[in-house]
């Protein structure tokens, strides 16, 4: 059943950006070009997305469990570290460079395209090494003993 | 400053975001789970039995949209004027970045925003500026 209720929740995400005009990079990039002939369309869609959003976050935020009755899985992280100012830094500039960002490339692969192809094997590419990355350093970590 | 009424479509925007929120508060709600994409792909790399499926599953229906709205309709304009090696690092700091970073526009800037995190809020202002900046810099800077 979830994953039933995943893939149904993956195809109206989906739907959504393209209904949204974000699975196309060009009008992506028109809405990051605030200095030139600036499209704020997608100001909308951040709105429209939270405005539904938190009423559902502030049902789930109440609840430990969801009402398939699996765990509630809420990030617990509170910190702002360096970690998270680089990477989101790291993920704009690659956003601003194409307008495109890993829902939307997902969208372009299923629609035939073939810089979206491209784009998804190097986001893919960039997820394996950040994998491959975490990795050594906790084999390092449990060498020296050490625990974060 | 100036806006581009032509191509400002505020009804389809606002529809459309509201489907992405939708599809966000059943993923919680039912699946007990942030509708983060890069958090969802990215994860398939950790290779845990039973946390697979329903990965594999969510990357499918949005892999699928695209040919599920053609049923009913032609697919709007997809317009990409990037070239291919451009393309690849732009994929590539997009991979790494929203890794290191926890989050991407959905997982950060829906669902945290949403959930008003601090650190979405602060991951949100950072890659918004840096696109900014980017394309500020792409467009007017050396593309001229």
């Amino acid at each position: 059943m979830a994953n039933i209720t995943a893939l149904l929740a993956g195809l109206i995400f989906g739907l959504g950006l393209i209904l949204a005009g974000m699975a196309n990079p060009a009008k992506v990039l028109a809405f990051l070009d605030i200095t030139g002939s600036w499209d704020p369309s997608l100001a909308l869609v951040m709105g429209g997305a939270i405005a539904v959003g938190s009423i559902a976050f502030a049902v789930a935020g109440r609840r430990s469990r969801s009402y398939l009755g699996l765990p509630m899985h809420l990030p617990a992280a509170r910190m702002i570290d360096k970690r998270l100012v680089l990477g989101s830094l790291v993920f704009g500039i690659g956003w601003g460079m194409a307008g495109i960002c890993p829902g939307p490339a997902l969208v372009l692969l299923g629609a035939g395209s073939s810089e979206g192809a491209v784009f998804v094997a190097a986001m893919l590419l960039g997820m394996g090494i950040f994998e491959i990355l975490e990795r050594s350093k906790s084999v390092d970590r449990s060498k020296t003993g050490q625990h974060v | 400053m100036s806006i581009d009424w032509n191509h400002f479509t505020p009804w389809s925007a606002l529809a459309g975001g509201m489907g992405i929120g939708i599809a966000a508060a059943l993923f919680v709600l039912l699946n007990g789970r942030i509708a983060g994409i890069s958090g969802i792909v990215g994860g398939l790399f950790k290779l845990q039995t039973g946390d697979m499926g329903w990965r594999m599953a969510f990357v499918a229906g949005l892999v699928a949209a695209p040919l599920v709205w053609q049923l009913f309709h032609g697919l709007p304009t997809l317009q990409i004027d990037t070239g291919y090696g451009m393309l690849a690092l732009s994929g590539l700091m997009v991979g790494i970045g929203t890794r290191y970073g926890s989050g991407c526009t959905s997982g950060h800037g829906v669902c945290g925003m949403s959930r008003l995190s601090p650190r979405s809020i602060v991951a949100t202002l950072v890659f918004m500026g840096t696109g900014f900046v980017t394309v500020y810099l792409i467009r007017h800077v050396f593309g001229g």
